[in-house]
């Protein structure tokens, strides 16, 4: 085999050996990739997320370690192109046939006294993030050179980390390489709000030491601002120590200069990404890394690909401002004119330009909403499909839509995938847009196209079918609005109006909770019995041989002595099998149906209630024992979590919720697993919302900081009610974010700006819930019709299941062995 | 409909055993009988008032939990999901209709005086 050698394991070497290897059926090549970081390639460009919750874990690109040879912690040290070998930090002289240089940039950090000092970082690597991380946890304030793109993602970061935050930008305004003075101008505004101070114009001459000789603030020619941490953002240098050492021809600003085909002056070497220049300019952004990476795997191939510049088009979410920048943002083509609305009461900039005679779009800028970006961007160079006003207009997004390009136009820039690329997708099977990433990879870098996905799919007659199952064409938030709106109270109503036939087993339960969730009494009250599921139907946990399971309700996991004794005498009375949960409560398993009433009776007397462990509904608000007895904790966190418990216990929603509250940043109560997570700080409660354990493990992701007790409830009362007006059904919270258009952020929105005006309306919902509260196992106790459901057998309400039986196992009653050994699969539904 | 309720009396007439006062047999709830020898049928009222009897044992799991499932229907065809593993079995024939080689016993049912009947033998 060919032997290849790609130095640096970024997301360019990353792509190349991807496209290499799906290529190379034949296996002609043999890929090594030498990368200097401890671990290997991840999605650098989504890399400040893992401030918002994202994990390491997050972040990793696909395994490639089966197709190619990964060194990860090792750096190239030297090139011989002589005898085309590279040595390594570990001593590995590895030859190669073919040589791709990937080693990316390094951020640019500008030659002012003071630039070294503990607590100065650059902001490029997971370790960089880290040790930001490590710096803000003895700081208060921080400062961001570079008023950048990534530099207000830096600003975001430390905003997160909780310091008083500022930008300070050369240029005359904020995001100058993508957007222009209008469009910075709201940018900053919008910035202001979330207390991010930027200062523009502006140059700092250094930074200055405190007491322990950390960074303390930036002198700003003459006026200080305090900064104890300092983060750099001021661009970034090719890497290019190795081509300048091994004798290759660079760029004019640096970079081994390249070719059409990303080849360097010597036709063995290859360079990609932010170490390549091509024509003289070093592309800093993913998409063009990526087309490099292509062309050179087609190459390696015997292809004939070539790069020939790539659209530097950008969306972003910066602080949770929706900029896009695309095409001639600046208007610097001969002629160009500017079609711009500029609101600055709804907080919306768009900027088009367009050429001299207005017929052909060239560019444009967008901050404050960017809905309009996947549908124009992929216009610029063609005739405008009308009025350029109204194109940018609010209610114009959707008069430009994928439907009329031609199928040349590229639909995701990132990864240059046309429309036709989609179309023939499409022809070839892909039914969805997971099928349609996984065929094409759009949609798969930024995401911003993956809207125009699915009105591709929906062009090509592709259903895109949210049916809740055969009986309802509706998904489970719009029955959740029908039933809201027209007051719907029963499945039979729903059903004759809304779908067809009696329903099953997947529209019943999913309308119960729906109904459940508007606050229709009992859950077993008249018609609303027969569409729970068995667990629901019995208010106890179905066990394989056909017992239940009895949880109380123990909030926050505290408990008294005595109410211990009570659980261990009902369990010892009944012959129950008892095990500690989780979710910090106690777990008695092996009641008969007709055994579940006396054991309620014994627990409700004794104080308990229902812990809903059978409901798709909030189960238990864990927690740590906080300030009340923890030397390090800063927060109430057992109050809270009590408090937390019984206001939104009984509360039904699509899946099962899960929260806990953590007294300190050392996090015993595991919230980021929950889907409601509380985090003291010593200035309140960080909520994080999103977190699962389960099949797909999912961390908790940041809502909002600092939080007091009363605005902490009021979030996640809205939050809460949020997921469940909207969520399809037996969606945790974290699928719900995932598939949510706008994701966390429009969470954010809805639920801390209240961007939709609903929230006065969904903290009414919540507190509807909370007075309407009754514990549902007093509710059968005290109703001899309900209680009548609690028999083994019609003729013999109170005969046990002849076929239950037990087995002593560890001095506990387990189910003997089962007639069938093992349980079969389920059958596979849609 | 060949409601169960028609079937011709047998030469030996079977043993009904009494199930239940009619106003306890709601709508798409099932309950549980036990019958002698100490086999057990689950019994069934669907929407539209007609009568079901299977044997009450999810043949896939082996718990005798069938009349706790939930009645609905599959292209009109009344059934009711186990509610183990969510198989579903048709209730006019016991068929299953996730595995064309399993079939649970149907009973026969009778209404009669305000009271549910069901045979003590299957079909």
């Amino acid at each position: 085999m060919a032997r290849l050698i790609v130095i640096g394991n970024g997301m360019a070497a990353h792509r190349l050996i991807d496209a290499l290897t799906r290529a190379d059926t034949a296996g002609v090549w043999h890929a090594t990739a030498i990368g200097e970081e401890p671990r290997p390639a991840y999605d650098r460009v989504a890399l400040s997320t893992y401030f918002d919750g994202a994990t390491e874990t997050d972040l990793a690109l696909a395994d490639l370690s089966g197709r190619a040879e990964i060194r990860t912690g090792e750096r190239a040290t030297a090139i011989d192109r002589a005898a085309k070998t590279v040595t390594t930090s570990a001593g590995a002289v590895l030859g190669y046939d073919a040589l791709v240089l990937a080693t990316g940039s390094a951020p640019f950090i500008p030659p002012v006294p003071g630039a070294d000092l503990p607590g100065c970082h650059p902001y490029r690597t997971i370790d960089d993030l880290d040790a930001i991380t490590a710096s803000a946890r003895t700081a208060a304030t921080g400062a961001v050179i570079g008023g950048g793109l990534l530099g207000l993602e830096a600003a975001n970061a430390l905003r997160l980390l909780g310091l008083d935050t500022h930008v300070v930008e050369l240029a005359p305004h904020l995001m100058p390489a993508q957007i222009d003075q209008g469009a910075a101008a709201l940018l900053a505004r919008m910035v202001a709000d979330l207390g991010v101070t930027a200062h523009t114009g502006t140059a700092t001459t250094a930074i200055l030491p405190g007491p322990g000789g950390r960074a303390a603030a930036l002198d700003l020619d003459g006026t200080s601002l305090p900064a104890q941490v300092v983060v750099f953002s001021a661009g970034i240098r090719p890497r290019d120590d190795l081509a300048r050492a091994a004798g290759l021809d660079l760029g004019p600003r640096g970079g081994a200069a390249v070719d059409d085909a990303c080849r360097t002056s010597d036709p063995a070497v290859y360079a990609i990404g932010e170490c390549a220049s091509h024509n003289g300019t070093v592309h800093g952004l993913l998409a063009p890394a990526n087309a490099m990476a292509d062309t050179v795997a087609d190459r390696l191939l015997g292809g004939t690909a070539a790069f020939t510049g790539a659209d530097s088009s950008t969306k972003l979410k910066l602080l949770g401002v929706d900029v896009a920048s695309f095409g001639d943002a600046h208007g610097r083509t001969e002629g160009a004119l500017d079609v711009v609305v500029n609101d600055a009461a709804s907080r919306r900039y768009a900027k088009l330009v367009v050429s001299d005679d207005a017929s052909t779009l060239l560019g444009g800028v967008l901050v404050g909403d960017a809905t309009a970006y996947a549908a124009l961007r992929p216009l610029v160079g063609r005739a405008l499909p009308g009025d350029p006003l109204a194109l940018i207009s609010p209610a114009g997004a959707d008069t430009a839509g994928p439907s009329a390009l031609p199928d040349d136009a590229q639909i995701c820039s990132c990864n240059a995938v046309t429309k036709g690329d989609l179309r023939a997708a499409i022809d070839g099977g892909a039914a969805d847009v997971p099928a349609l990433k996984a065929a094409t990879c759009a949609g798969t870098s930024c995401g911003s196209c993956v809207p125009m996905l699915k009105t591709l799919l929906a062009d090509a007659g592709v259903e895109q079918s949210t049916a809740l199952c055969e009986h309802f064409t509706r998904s489970r938030a719009e029955l959740m609005e029908i039933a809201r709106a027209t007051g719907i109270t029963t499945f039979s109503e729903l059903i004759a109006r809304h779908g067809t036939g009696r329903g099953c087993d997947v529209c019943k339960p999913a309308v119960a909770s729906i109904l459940a969730s508007l606050g229709n009494g009992h859950i077993l009250a008249g018609e609303q019995a027969a569409l729970q599921d068995t667990n629901d139907h019995f208010l106890a946990n179905l066990q394989r041989n056909g017992t239940y399971s009895v949880v109380p309700r123990i909030p926050g996991g505290e408990i008294t002595p005595d109410r211990l004794i009570t659980i261990g005498e009902v369990a010892r009375d009944f012959g129950l099998y008892t095990k500690i949960t989780g979710g910090q409560r106690i777990d008695l398993l092996g009641a008969r149906v007709e055994q579940l009433p006396a054991i309620w009776a014994r627990l409700v007397d004794a104080g308990f209630e229902s812990g809903h462990a059978y409901g798709k509904a909030l189960r238990t608000v864990k927690s740590c024992v906080g300030t009340t007895w923890c030397r390090y904790g800063v927060q109430d966190s057992v109050t809270m979590a009590i408090d937390l418990e019984l206001r939104y216990r009984g509360l039904r929603a699509p899946h099962k919720i899960k929260a806990a509250v953590s007294g300190c940043a050392r996090e015993c109560a595991e919230a980021r697993s929950k889907d409601v997570g509380v985090i003291a700080t010593d200035k309140g409660w960080n909520l994080y919302v999103g977190g699962n354990g389960g099949f797909t493990p999912r961390h908790a992701r940041l809502l909002a900081s600092d939080l007091d007790d009363t605005g902490l409830v009021r979030c996640i009362d809205r939050f809460l009610m949020f997921y469940i007006r909207t969520a399809d059904r037996l969606q945790r919270t974290a699928a719900w974010l995932e598939t949510l258009d706008g994701g966390l952020d429009r969470v954010r929105a809805v639920v801390v700006d209240d961007a939709l005006g609903i929230a006065a309306d969904l903290e009414a919902d919540m507190a509807a819930h909370v007075a309407g509260y009754r514990d549902e196992w007093r509710g059968v106790l005290e109703d001899p019709d309900k209680l009548a459901r609690f028999a083994s057998f019609s003729n013999a309400p109170q005969a046990p299941d002849p076929t239950i039986s037990f087995t002593t196992v560890r001095d506990q009653p387990v189910p003997a062995a089962p007639v069938h050994l093992g349980m079969p699969a389920a059958p596979a539904r849609t | 409909m060949t409601a169960p309720t028609t079937a011709p009396a047998r030469p030996a007439a079977p043993a009904w055993v009494p199930a239940c006062a009619s106003h306890r047999l709601q709508p798409e709830r099932g309950v549980a009988v036990l019958l002698p020898g100490g086999a057990q049928a689950a019994l069934f009222r669907t929407h539209d008032g007609a009568l079901y009897a299977l044997d009450n044992t999810d043949p896939f799991t082996g718990a005798a939990v069938l009349s706790r499932g939930i009645v609905g229907d599959r292209a009109g065809e009344p059934t009711v999901a186990s509610p183990m593993l969510k198989h579903r079995f048709a209730l006019r024939t016991g068929a299953s209709l996730d595995d064309p080689a399993v079939r649970l016993a149907a009973y026969p049912v009778r209404e009669d005086g305000g009271r549910v009947y069901v045979g003590a033998r299957p079909l």
